[in-house]
């Protein structure tokens, strides 16, 4: 049912008490740091699931969240709070560094096998593993073993990685024209990403603070943007946890923001290009 | 340190449309001339020498299209170095092939954000 408070620009601001609750709650369910600032970014993404769920207001929501233990509603809390927005080429600077400089290495010293391992480490709807998928196509490498492997906690972004698809404003942005005639094919008003890049791009859900050992290892792993949500314990055990996955000298790319700098001293920071790269040692 | 701005043209009969890129573009550090449509863009373009080093212009326009504007431009070598984005409601892949081929270096589909121009420029290199 919709009320006026439902029905009106914004909720009513969550009171202080159920805010501690939910940095609770949130740090327990995903690892994530809601600090005290966040509360705009709370209102934002939980807003619509207190619309969904027919409640008044996000005190509401913290009341059902502590009377009930539905996975449903649990995952739909955490799946907003943690998925991101996402571009295709986030960032021009580490994906030109790893064309001009990464790719070359590692064609160099991977030319036995023929294998490029790449983890696009919180994948959220696909775009970054999908744009490696890309450019690694565009660089003439189709007949090369390819496997991309897109991780996240949000079975949610998770189902719309796998569709590949895409709408009109999302590869408006970042996504070069070139590369969306190429590898898009037009399905009504929105654009799917065609069965050759998809092949190259598989899934899985993960959470990066669980034993991440199965997975890899990789040449090249994109953590972007992912670190900044986490205390300073979850990040050196996530880092260690990614360094596990990676072959000897393989590349970790991290957010602008974001560095392996007195976490894990084991990561060589190598600026390439305007890039910033962290590479795992022998 | 440049020392003067950058230079863009706007091409697009709507003035509405025309006004948001220029102030678009404005906050991206180039000073702005204006046309309403393809022929005006080839005069503004050969008034100002070769100062113009970016071109923003709509496909569907009276008098001359922007493909036939961007052709018209590709002919002609003392344009070679100019960037061109195509910013259109045209939305066929096949519209977006004709473009590249024609010589567009981006192409931009309407609606758009000023996100969506200062991500694009920065995939020519043309926005920090």
């Amino acid at each position: 049912m919709t009320t006026e408070a439902t029905a009106g620009r914004g909720l009513r601001e969550i009171s202080n008490e159920n805010y501690v609750f939910l940095q609770k709650w949130v740090h327990q369910a995903s690892g994530i740091v809601l600090d005290d600032g966040k509360k705009y970014l709370v209102d934002a993404r939980l807003s619509p699931i207190v619309r969904e769920e027919g409640l008044d207001s996000l005190d509401d929501l913290c009341n059902l969240l502590r009377a009930t233990r539905g996975a449903a509603l649990e995952g739909k809390v955490v799946d907003a709070i943690t998925t991101n927005e996402t571009l295709f080429f986030r960032d021009v600077a580490p994906f030109d560094a790893l064309r001009s400089v990464v790719l070359p290495e590692l064609l160099e010293r991977n030319a036995a096998t023929r294998t490029l391992r790449f983890w696009s480490a919180a994948a959220s709807s696909g775009q970054e593993a999908y744009s490696i998928a890309m450019m690694l196509l565009d660089m003439g490498l189709s007949s090369w073993k390819i496997e991309i492997c897109g991780t996240d906690i949000s079975e949610q972004v998770l189902e719309r990685a796998r569709a590949g698809r895409y709408l009109q404003i999302e590869v408006n942005r970042g996504l070069p024209a070139k590369f969306l005639v190429r590898y898009f094919d037009r399905a009504g008003l929105d654009w799917q990403i065609k069965p050759e890049v998809r092949r190259l791009v598989r899934f899985e859900k993960r959470d990066l603070r669980d034993d991440l050992r199965g997975l890899g290892p990789y040449d090249v792993v994109f953590c972007r943007n992912v670190l900044i949500y986490f205390d300073i314990e979850t990040k050196k055990k996530i880092l260690a946890g990614i360094r596990g996955c990676m072959s000897p000298n393989a590349y970790l790319s991290l957010g602008a923001a974001e560095t392996t700098f007195g976490l894990d001293e084991r990561f060589l920071r190598r600026p390439l290009n305007g890039a910033v790269f962290y590479q795992r040692g022998e | 340190m440049q020392s003067s701005p950058m230079r863009a043209l706007v091409v697009d009969d709507s003035r509405s449309m025309r006004m948001i890129l220029a102030h678009i573009l404005g906050q991206l550090g180039y000073q702005v001339d204006q046309a309403g449509n393809g022929r005006q863009a080839l005069e503004v373009l050969d008034r100002e020498r070769n100062e113009i080093s970016l071109v923003l212009v709509d496909w569907n326009m009276p008098e001359m299209n922007g493909l036939d504007f961007l052709r018209a431009l590709r002919a002609n070598p003392r344009y070679a170095q100019v960037t061109v984005v195509m910013v259109t409601t045209e939305t066929q892949a096949s519209q977006m092939i004709a473009a590249l081929e024609a010589g567009a270096n981006e192409y931009i589909m309407k609606p758009f954000t000023p996100e969506v121009i200062s991500e694009k420029l920065r995939l020519l290199g043309l926005a920090a």
